[in-house]
């Protein structure tokens, strides 16, 4: 069942990514050309995704568990680190450059789009150098 | 501002339907819907870890995938999208989104979605961190370098 779910919470997840049009790389760097002709349409999918996950994580997480799983599983960190700032600044650099982050990359690689496919061969072996190097691994 | 090309209406549509995915997904498989995080699991088996979550990370990312195409289905015409630059200008981009997001912990959707939901100050921090970025990479590719 938990496959399933996870099918299908992906397939709406890519439906909304879709219908908003947040799977253009060209929609994502209008929003981030604050200087040229702004887009504010991720502002709105924000807003939007953000008021309906705000009040349906306050009803499922004061139920005591997951369907399909023993327990949540929630992130443990609080505190604001150097990895954080330096890994999020690196991310949107990266972001604004190339119009895509991981879900709607993954997404528009459907399309049949060379040069996206260059984007997520990167984008794994970025996360690869992170994850497989033994000295610094984020959780 | 681009009053054409703002959509309002579509991404607010989009939106709650993003929204409630990351919803259904903690009440049904208990987690973050980060996809960076899933999809960093899926190498995990590489190095000997998280074998047995490669079904569920594989089904939610293959959901993603197919979602493209099943709006294409319904609408009956393809959906578009181009890339921005050439293929190594994309590749350096997706170096440092897959890079920087497991670094950081998260991408848009781990902290700017469900990380802001839970109102987490690390995703706050992470959130305001990659906007800054962002806004400033393109800022200097799209109006210094003319790119």
């Amino acid at each position: 069942m938990r496959i399933l779910s996870a099918l299908a919470v992906g397939l709406l997840f890519g439906l909304g990514l879709t219908i908003s049009g947040m799977i253009d790389p060209a929609k994502i760097i209008s929003f981030l050309d604050i200087a040229g002709a702004w887009d504010p349409s991720l502002l709105v999918v924000m807003a939007s995704a953000l008021a309906v996950s705000f009040l349906g994580y306050r009803i499922v997480l004061a139920r005591g568990r997951p369907a399909f799983e023993p327990a949540f599983q929630l992130p443990s960190k609080t505190v604001i680190d150097r990895p954080l700032i330096i890994g999020s600044a690196l991310f949107g650099a990266g972001w604004g450059l190339a119009g895509l982050c991981p879900g709607p990359a993954i997404s528009a690689a459907a399309l049949g789009e060379p040069a996206i496919y260059a984007f997520i061969a990167a984008m794994l072996a970025g996360m690869a150098l992170n994850d497989f190097l033994p000295a610094r691994r984020a959780a | 501002m681009d009053v054409a090309a703002f959509s309002p209406v579509p991404a607010a549509i989009g939106g709650a339907m993003i929204g409630l995915a990351a919803v259904l997904f903690m009440a049904l498989n208990g987690r973050i819907a980060g996809v960076s995080g899933v999809v960093a699991g899926v190498l995990a088996p590489l190095r000997g870890e998280g074998r047995g979550d490669l079904a569920w990370r594989g089904a939610f990312v293959a959901g993603l995938f197919l979602a493209p195409l099943a709006a294409s289905l319904v609408r009956g015409e393809i959906v578009r999208v181009s890339a921005p630059h050439p293929w190594w200008m994309m590749a350096i981009g997706g170096l440092l989104v897959g890079y920087g997001a497991r670094l950081g912990s998260g991408c848009t959707s781990g902290h700017g979605i469900c990380g802001l939901a839970r109102l987490s100050k690390r995703s706050v921090a992470a959130t305001a961190t990659f906007m800054t970025a962002g806004i400033v990479a393109v800022f200097i590719l799209h109006r210094w370098m003319g790119f």
